[in-house]
């Protein structure tokens, strides 16, 4: 056992401290900084002490209540193979490589309870949240079933009840928060006979490695897995070997999950803001070419029609003028004829004054 | 307000569900927007 | 529709009848397995890759695949190409029928489909880009719902709530577009969240503008290889402006096609120079890169080009064939075959029978559903009734 009933007693104490304390310090930088839960605990894995006797999962499997494995839980021989945490197993060790000693090495992997989790990250109902006692938690009572935590965890930790048709769970290490809640302490922890788990504040743990680290320089490599890894996790890692070569992935780098996804997250609200406008103005744009070329082709038309209307007067004055000229004509020929009439008639008339003697009938008539 | 944050991921699910009822008001405000702003415009056929 | 009705009554067992129904009863066993069962009993899934063909296939090919209701309403309705007026309603119908079977594919996957609902109802994971897609997928799928139904309406003689609908033609096709781009782009940022797994040649920052683009041209391919289809299987369904109009709409969004994918290219580049992957290219993984990048985007972009240069309708049909199948493959590359690319091979996911079988039960169930509506209703020809409405 990691640390007695009274130590953790006092680290719960400490943590309650620390977070009054802390409290000011993230108000005095406006929560642009996160620094987790203050006190939050952790548990320290010395894998250098580790003796793979699978004492942890049968804790673990115990307090638990999980179904119990077909191999009992002393049968060393499933060491030889690697295995990974499942639906029926939240926590595992595996045996790697001879250390420099000639002793293999044996880690202990279970959810390693992400400062920044991704799965949190990741799951579309909440169903899993960080605690402030350092946990991941899970709620069935929200879950869809959907399996993206899975997707987004680096370590590969939840497992999934594939053979529940209607009714499936993730299943997960949950720091045993429920016994850490009253008081009590993992059950791995509990049961680890040779110390290589030790819980308590994460804080003091960090230093804890690194003065194991320091003491023993050559026991141990110079680096805590877990400190930064994704954000850093609430498991931390001391080992001999290479974290490579124990089945510990070097490359996740230190940014927590949640910041690969910011940008895009980023991007859909401006998205929203900016498109409607985009795209009203291209419709307004389109739309008004339209208008720019119905009116074109209106205007075009009434064009046409007013030169048709210009040809047409014009058409008409012609007319017209032919009109007069022809009336004028016809006047100028009535008129003449008329002339020509009244000058016969006076001709004749002065026929008659000149012949007095022809028949007065022929004056009468005449008039 | 005075709402603490010890993680970014309760900082996100908090900004991020204020930015979603933010984004719905904004799209049905601009949509209204362009009602008023067009709202004297001769009328011309929808289609 | 009397020559359709006389020759379904000839005879039932017609070979599209019998395959289809094979399908689908061999997809109703596995229904029952799957919801008996579990997920265990029918697919090969297992705790190192949850995810496998239901959500690489029928959601993400399925909802890229039906980008062609937004592209299409969008050039018509919003940038004013109206000589792609009858483009329109197929393209609508076969987007709000992919969207539908999208949703109803979840309903296999996730492990408790009555709670999808959930995400927006119940408890809001906003952090998460799955919360985003939920939201948009359901808020997209009512949309096109209102945008098809204009044609069921008719066909149901409901002029007035009709007329209603068709005044919001507008709105929806602004939202229609607003929606497709968030979520288009969001199930690429899906992925995001896992550098470690996805091999970087595929993991970018740039993913969700991949998945955005990529989208645009898997929709208008779909609405030139669907309008294929449809002529050989509804010709006489169509009237004549239809007709006329499917030419210039095969070669028009061929063209754009071409254009957008040429584009894609050249941003799949960037991503790599960005990043500095060149070393990846010489590797397995690059050549695999390599094949889906020239062999399915520049080659049948390059067809395209030629196509529509040379007024060649076979060649348009050809080149957004293996256009969709550059889309579906560059999903799968996502999903699954570049997903967990480090695990041993013996750890790797292949689909199962059951898997495939539920996936064609899907797609099946798409295509029994569109002859249905499409033999009925007003979708390639504008009923008589409102022939000047729009």
């Amino acid at each position: 056992m990691g640390i007695s009933r009274r130590q953790f007693l006092g680290f719960l104490g400490a943590a309650a401290g620390t977070t009054a304390v802390s409290v000011k310090k993230s108000e005095a930088a406006a929560n642009k900084e996160f620094k987790g839960y203050p006190g939050s605990f952790g548990v320290l894995h010395d894998t250098t002490r580790c003796i793979g006797c699978r004492k942890c999962e049968q804790a673990c499997n115990k307090v638990n209540e999980l179904p119990l494995p077909k191999i009992p839980f002393d049968d060393l021989s499933v060491l030889n193979t690697k295995r990974r945490t499942q639906q029926d197993a939240y926590t595992v060790v595996n045996r790697f490589v001879e250390n420099n000693e000639g002793q293999p090495v044996f880690v202990k992997s279970q959810c390693n309870h992400c400062l920044e989790p991704a799965c949190a990250s990741a799951c579309f109902v909440k169903a899993l949240r960080k605690v402030k006692t350092g946990a991941v938690i899970y709620d069935a009572s929200l879950c869809v079933g959907c399996r993206y935590c899975m997707i987004a965890c680096p370590f590969n930790i939840p497992a999934y009840e594939y053979n529940n048709p209607l009714t499936p769970r993730i299943m997960k290490c949950t720091m045993c928060h429920p016994r850490i809640e009253k008081g009590l302490i993992p059950g791995c922890v509990e049961s680890c006979p040779k110390e290589a788990l030790t819980f308590g504040p994460r804080e003091k743990l960090l230093k804890t490695a690194r003065q194991r680290i320091e003491k023993y320089p050559d026991k141990y490599i110079d680096y805590i897995y877990g400190e930064s890894e994704m954000g850093g996790t609430s498991w931390l890692y001391l080992s001999g070997r290479p974290f490579k070569e124990i089945g510990m992935r070097e490359d996740l780098g230190i940014q927590p999950a949640a910041t690969f996804t910011s940008g895009p997250l980023a991007t859909v609200p401006v998205i929203v803001g900016l498109w409607p406008v985009l795209l009203t103005g291209i419709y307004a744009i389109s739309k008004r070419k339209e208008k720019i070329s119905e009116e074109e082709r209106i205007e075009a038309v009434s064009r046409s029609v007013a030169v048709a209307g210009e040809v047409m007067k014009a058409k008409l004055a012609a007319l017209k003028d032919t009109m007069t000229k022809e009336k004028e004509a016809a006047i100028n020929l009535e008129v003449r004829r008329a002339l020509e009439e009244a000058a016969k008639k006076s001709e004749s008339e002065q026929q008659a004054e000149s012949a007095k003697d022809e028949p007065s009938d022929t004056s009468k008539e005449d008039k | 307000m005075d709402t603490i944050f010890y993680t970014l991921q309760d900082f996100m699910i908090h900004s991020k569900s204020i930015t979603y009822i933010l984004i719905g008001g904004i799209l049905i405000g601009l949509m209204l927007f362009w009602l008023f702003l067009t709202g004297r415009d001769e009328k011309k056929r929808t289609f | 529709m009397s020559q359709e009705t006389a020759r379904v009554n000839e005879s039932i067992f017609t070979p599209f009848n019998v395959i289809s129904g094979i399908i689908i009863i061999a997809g109703l066993i596995v229904t029952v397995l799957r919801f008996t069962k579990g997920l265990g009993a029918v697919t090969n899934l297992d705790n190192n890759n949850p995810w496998g063909i239901w959500i690489g296939f029928d959601l993400l090919c399925g909802v890229a695949l039906a980008a062609g209701g937004f592209v299409t309403s969008a050039a018509c309705y919003i940038f004013g190409l109206k000589r792609y007026h009858s483009a329109v309603r197929p393209a609508i119908l076969t987007a709000f029928l992919g969207y539908a079977l999208v949703v109803l594919a979840l309903h296999y996957d996730v492990g408790r489909p009555w709670r999808l609902p959930y995400p927006i109802f119940i408890s809001q994971g906003t952090t998460s880009l799955l919360f985003e897609v939920a939201l948009c997928v359901f808020l997209y799928l009512s949309v096109l719902f209102i945008e098809y139904s204009p044609a069921a309406l008719e066909w149901l003689g409901l002029k007035k709530i009709r007329s209603m609908i068709v005044k919001l033609t507008l709105v929806l096709t602004i939202f229609g577009v607003i929606l497709s781009t968030l979520h288009q782009s969001s199930l690429g940022a899906l992925f995001m969240i896992a550098p470690s797994k996805l091999h970087p040649l595929w993991y970018s920052n740039y993913l969700m503008v991949y998945f955005f683009v990529s989208s645009i041209f898997a929709g208008l391919s779909m609405v030139i290889f669907e309008g294929t289809l449809a002529h050989r299987y509804f010709h006489h369904k169509m009237d004549e402006t239809h007709l006329k109009e499917s030419k210039d709409v095969a070669f028009g969004f061929g063209k754009a096609a071409s254009f957008v994918m040429m584009g894609y290219v050249g941003i799949k580049l960037i991503g790599i120079s960005i990043d500095n992957n060149w070393h990846y290219l010489t590797t397995g993984w690059g050549v695999w890169y390599l094949f889906e990048l020239i062999g399915f985007v520049a080659l049948p972009a390059f067809i395209y080009a030629i196509a529509v240069r040379e007024k060649n309708l076979r060649l348009v049909q050809s080149a957004s064939l293996i256009s969709i199948i550059g889309v579906v493959l560059n999903r799968f590359n996502i999903s699954l075959v570049a997903f967990n690319w480090q695990l041993p091979s013996a750890e790797r996911y292949f689909p199962s029978w059951s898997e495939i079988v539920i996936s064609l039960f899907v797609v099946t169930l798409g295509i029994v559903v569109y002859r249905f509506i499409v033999t009925r209703m007003p979708i390639f020809y504008e009923h008589p009734d409102y022939q000047h409405d729009n």
